[in-house]
Formats: C-alpha cells, sequence, structure tokens
C-alpha cells in the first residue's frame, strides 16, 4: 500500500467513525416494533430498557476508561431511593424533576466516592467500590424510617407524566416509552461522548494508563469526570426503575444487581456501545427462558455460557460477530489484493 | 556560560537500601546532544524518571530554566516542555498508530477535554498528528493498530508520541533497545532528524551511536556520575575506558 493511501485511510476512518451507520436506526426501531407487537410484556420490556442503560453507564467507565467496578449498583440505587423518598414522604413526585434530582443525586455521590476511590487501581479499587456500595446498602437498612428498610417503599405516588400520562402498574405503555426515550438521549449523549477527544482520552487511560501523565493528561481529574458522568446515568437509571415500579427496595444497590450488570456488559462487549444493549438482551431472554426450562439449575446454564464466552470470545458477542465479519471479508477476492488496513476502533 | 536549560543540584534518591541516585549534579542545555551511559543497574533510568517526575527524589533539587520543579508532578512537567520515551514501550496498543499520536497532540492543544466534538472533526489535531508521522516516515502505518506493527516501527510510534508534545527537552531511554539491528537504523536515522532546538537527552549501549549523536557524555556508576564531557574527553578517560568502555567492543 502506498504512504499515500494508508495516511489518506487513516485519516477518514478517524473523520468518519462518529457517523450514524445505516444500521443504528435498527435496535430504536425494534424497541418502537415491541411496544406494538407485545403490549402483554411491556413490563418485561421496560425492564430490559431500564438494564440496558445501567449497562450502558458502566460501559463507559468500564469499556471505555478502563475502571473495574463491581459497586455500580450503589449509584443505580441512590438514584431510585432518591425517587421513592421524595415520592414516598410527598415531597415531589413530579416524574422528570425527579429524575433529574435522581442523575444529580447519583452524579454527586459518584464524584464523592470517585474523588478518594480512583487514587487506587486494580483489585483494590475493585473492594472499594464493592465496599462503598455496601456501606450505602447497610445505611439505607438503618435508616428505615426513610427509606422503608428491608422491605423498601411500595406504592410510590408518582404524578402523571407531563401532567397527563398515567403510570399504571398493569398496562405500562407510558413507562415503557418514557423509558425508551430516556434511554435514546443519554445514548446520544454517551455516543458523543466517546467519539469526542475526551472519550479518546477515556480509551488512552483504559489502553495505557501509565503513559497517559506522560503526555501531560491529568488523569485522577479525567476518571473522576468519566466516573461522575456514569454515576449521573446510573442515577437515572435507578431512578427511572423506581419510578417505573413505582417502588424501590434494597435489591437496587445491591451486590447482585452489580455484579449482574458487568456480567451482561462482558457478555455483550465492552466498549462497543451496544454492548450494553446486546448484552442486557442476551442476558434477560436466557435467565428468562432459562428459568422457564430449568427452574432449578437455570443459573448453571448462564455460568455455563459466561465460561464460554470468558475463553472463547473475549470481547463478548460484538468482539464474536466482529471476528467473524472480519474473516468473512478478507476471505472475499475482491480484498485479496491489498493488505486489510483493519479500523482499529470499530464503529460497535 | 548561559544557564542550563535543565539541571539537577545534588539529586539523591534511595530504594530501600539501594542509592539508586547519589548527589548527581547534572546539566542539559538549551538544544544539546547529551548521551547517558553506564552499565546495566547504573541509575540511568532513574535519572530519567527523576528529571521526567515519574518519581520524586529522597533529597536534592531539579531546575528547569533556573525554577524549582521538584515538585512539580509529572503531567505538569510535561506543560513545561519536558517529554520522555520509554526503555520498554508503553503505547496505547489496542489504539491506531494515528489515534496514540492524536491523544498526545490533544493534549497539548488543551482539546482533549473537549467532549462534545467528534474527535476526528478536529481537523487540527488531526493534520499536525498525520504530519508528524509523516516526518517520521509513519504515514502508510497510520491506520494500523499498533500491536501489528514490527517492533522497531513500535519503536518509533514511542518516538512519535513524545515529539507530539513539542518538547523543549526530550529524554530517549534507550530508544532502540530490543529493535533487531536491520532495523534498527529507522531510529537513528529519525533521531538524527529531530529539530536541532530540541534538547536531546540519549541513554544508549550502542557506542558508536554515542560517540557520532552526543556533544556532551555523562558516564554514570552506581548510581553516581562517573564522568562528563566531551566524547573526546571521555574517550580518552583512562578510568573511563577502565570501568565502562573497556567492557564494550569500542577501540
Ligand atoms: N522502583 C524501584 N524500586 C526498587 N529498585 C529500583 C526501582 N527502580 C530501579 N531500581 C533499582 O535501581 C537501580 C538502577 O536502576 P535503573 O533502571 O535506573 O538502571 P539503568 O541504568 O537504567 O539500567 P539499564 O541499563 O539496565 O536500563 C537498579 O539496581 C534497580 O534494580
Ligand atoms: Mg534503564
Amino acid at each position: 500500500m502506498s504512504e499515500y493511501r494508508g495516511g489518506a485511510q487513516a485519516r477518514t476512518a478517524l473523520a468518519r467513525r462518529h457517523r450514524v451507520r445505516a444500521w443504528e436506526p435498527l435496535p430504536w426501531i425494534v424497541a418502537l416494533g415491541f411496544f406494538f407487537a407485545f403490549p402483554k410484556h411491556l413490563g418485561f420490556g421496560t425492564e430490559v430498557l431500564v438494564t440496558i442503560l445501567f449497562a450502558l453507564s458502566l460501559d463507559l467507565v468500564l469499556g471505555y476508561a478502563g475502571i473495574v467496578t463491581l459497586g455500580h449498583a450503589a449509584f443505580f440505587g441512590v438514584g431510585a431511593y432518591t425517587v421513592g423518598m421524595l415520592a414516598k414522604h410527598g415531597l415531589w413526585n413530579e416524574p422528570l424533576t425527579s429524575l433529574a434530582l435522581a442523575g444529580i443525586v447519583g452524579a454527586a455521590v459518584g464524584l464523592g466516592s470517585g474523588l478518594v476511590l480512583l487514587r487506587t487501581r486494580g483489585l483494590t479499587l475493585l473492594m472499594l467500590t464493592l465496599c462503598t456500595m455496601a456501606l450505602l446498602e447497610e445505611a439505607g437498612n438503618l435508616a428505615h424510617t426513610w427509606t422503608g428498610g428491608f422491605d423498601g417503599l411500595d406504592s410510590l405516588p408518582i404524578a402523571p407524566l407531563l401532567g397527563r400520562f398515567e403510570f399504571s402498574p398493569l398496562y405500562p405503555t407510558t413507562q415503557y416509552l418514557y423509558v425508551l426515550v430516556v434511554l435514546f438521549l443519554c445514548f446520544v449523549f454517551v455516543r458523543t461522548l466517546v467519539y469526542s477527544p475526551f472519550g479518546q482520552s477515556l480509551t488512552g487511560i483504559r489502553e495505557n494508563i501509565l503513559r497517559m501523565p506522560a503526555v501531560g493528561a491529568p488523569v485522577p481529574r479525567r476518571l473522576a469526570v468519566c466516573y461522575t458522568l456514569s454515576a449521573g446515568i446510573a442515577g437515572i437509571a435507578g431512578g427511572i426503575w423506581a419510578q417505573a415500579n413505582a417502588y424501590v427496595n434494597l435489591g437496587t444497590l445491591g451486590l447482585d444487581r452489580a455484579a449482574t450488570v458487568l456480567i451482561m456488559l462482558a457478555l455483550g462487549g465492552r466498549g462497543r456501545l451496544y454492548g450494553a444493549f446486546v448484552g442486557a438482551i442476551a442476558y434477560m431472554v436466557l435467565s428468562h427462558f432459562l428459568s422457564k426450562i430449568y427452574p432449578t439449575a437455570w443459573q448453571l446454564g448462564l455460568g455455563l455460557l459466561l465460561v464460554v464466552i470468558a475463553l472463547f470470545a473475549h470481547n463478548g458477542i460484538l468482539g464474536l460477530g466482529e471476528t467473524v465479519w472480519r474473516r468473512l471479508r478478507v476471505s472475499r477476492p475482491l480484498n485479496m489484493g491489498a493488505p486489510q488496513h483493519r479500523t482499529p476502533n470499530p464503529p460497535l | 556560560m548561559t544557564a542550563p536549560l535543565l539541571e539537577t543540584r545534588a539529586l539523591t534518591r534511595n530504594f530501600g537500601a539501594l542509592l539508586a541516585t547519589r548527589e548527581v549534579d547534572f546539566r542539559l542545555d538549551a538544544g544539546a546532544r547529551h548521551a547517558l551511559i553506564g552499565p546495566n543497574g547504573a541509575g540511568k533510568t532513574t535519572l530519567v524518571n527523576l528529571l521526567a517526575g515519574v518519581i520524586s527524589p529522597t533529597r536534592g533539587q531539579v531546575l528547569l530554566k533556573g525554577r524549582d520543579i521538584t515538585g512539580v508532578g509529572q503531567a505538569e512537567r510535561v506543560k513545561l516542555g519536558i517529554a520522555r520515551t520509554f526503555q520498554i514501550n508503553r503505547l496505547f496498543r489496542g489504539l491506531s498508530v494515528l489515534e496514540n499520536v492524536y491523544i498526545a497532540v490533544a493534549e497539548r492543544m488543551g482539546v482533549a477535554p473537549s467532549m462534545f466534538r467528534p474527535a476526528g472533526r478536529r481537523t487540527d489535531v488531526v493534520n499536525e498528528s498525520m504530519h508528524l508521522l509523516d516526518t517520521l516516515r509513519l504515514t502508510a502505518d497510520a491506520g494500523r493498530r499498533v500491536s501489528e506493527l514490527p517492533y522497531g516501527r513500535q519503536r518509533l510510534v514511542e518516538l512519535a508520541i513524545a515529539l507530539a508534545l513539542s518538547p523543549e527537552v526530550l529524554l530517549l531511554d534507550e530508544p532502540a533497545a530490543g529493535v533487531p539491528s536491520a532495523e534498527s537504523h529507522i531510529i537513528l536515522d529519525a533521531i538524527d532528524r529531530l529539530p536541532p532546538e530540541i534538547a536531546v537527552l540519549i541513554i544508549d549501549h550502542d557506542m558508536d551511536l554515542v560517540f557520532r549523536f552526543a556533544q556532551r557524555i555523562t558516564v554514570m556508576v552506581s548510581g553516581a556520575v562517573f564522568a562528563s564531557g566531551t566524547p573526546r574527553e571521555i574517550g580518552a578517560d583512562p578510568e573511563v575506558r577502565a570501568v565502562y568502555l573497556g567492557q564494550t567492543a569500542r577501540g
């Protein structure tokens, strides 16, 4: 390949990578289609959408900045309790503003804990995120006059959306569309972020955290910003979950939720934006059916699948797809002449 | 005599009982071509780490243009014009060559914190990165993932990242280390073509390179400066020949 073509290709790849691909509207069309095709399963659909949003927030820290955390449910829970306590105690129940508050409180807790925690790395960081979450959970348990303790808060009186659309637990049409719109907005935000110079510097931190200070990057500050934004989105996910279900309990900030979302992201493929979608859907659909077929041992099936993913598809389902796609393209005769210059950061 | 660009005064660093740097008084002049040599474990990398602010000294000072920067961190020193390469590659291995350089250029131009414009739309950063790759003859590899490149080319990317910071002081820690001799000329050519206004400190074990490249040579042994002078003085110093040069194939 000539110098000129190699350089021009690299330049074009970088200039175009943020462009919307032809297939990108597809997930949103499917989500809308689901609304009309499965009116009886909108409750499940809403749960999936919230989970995607939560997984997306984790992707920002884990997939892009490379921060391995086991405590991300802390922010989900903080957001959920913000909405829950405000509504239950008759303080505030307008959905949009309380959702914004859930995001702000999540972000604030993210910033506060991030400033301390992000000074550490690896296993220490993992343990500290876990401990922070456990502390919050215990605090939630102890402050039961406010949080309802172990039982949580139920029958939250959430006001109608925009003053018109009721949240009905039996026919969650409002919830589904509401969550879909919020997910879309958050997705656009995250997508913009990861393709920006800031996002590029996050990938730099992920790829080599030791090199970054040597190029003059204020690594702790950048990580704190990323962690705060991610915690804000997780807070929104938790807040909207509480609104959609009209209840909140300690399970929103437990290890179970934190570990599950991590598994989903690994399953779908981290650092790929759509990994959150694929992982959350694959996990939830699989566990849904496995639990029906093998009510007693379904988690075994999930465990086995994870082992397979970890061993053979390090980058999750999307990573596997990319590899197969590349092989197919390389073996096409049309491309045999020129060496393949792969795009290192695939659009997925 | 003009004030040195970068200077150390009685710089000392120990790792437990080990004195890795002892009372080093070192100076690097603007636009210098300075070589740092010494046997393995002499403390050369440690000195570079102290100059770059990766580690802080136990005692002593580092001064840049007369200003005490001993307490200034690594990232801030980069902003002050000190860049370095690593003896063992520290690259963004999963990213393209262009992205590797982009990260550094964006950081220098203050673009890196920006969140809402696509990175590829910052043509100023992209152009500058491509121009740099051009001068290092890396253009053809710009789109390739760094981990797919031969080691010699990776060493060139290591250099490119440092140059992307437009340094006044460039610290090169064994830039050709690990590169097969058939490829090492790529690195050496690139070093020869470095802009003359950059002050270069190079650590290397290749005496032919050192004596050809350097205007000044500092010899370190066991953490201390053993000798310092022009290549001619160092080459003629019997003690240096005894402790160091004698062991290598020179002369
Ligand atoms: N972080 C550290 N902790 C403990 N000891 C260290 C550390 N860094 C370096 N040393 C020790 O300090 C001494 C000097 O090491 P340094 O890497 O500076 O040598 P060098 O001159 O660069 O050697 P080489 O030519 O092999 O690269 C060695 O004995 C090394 O083991
Ligand atoms: Mg060394």
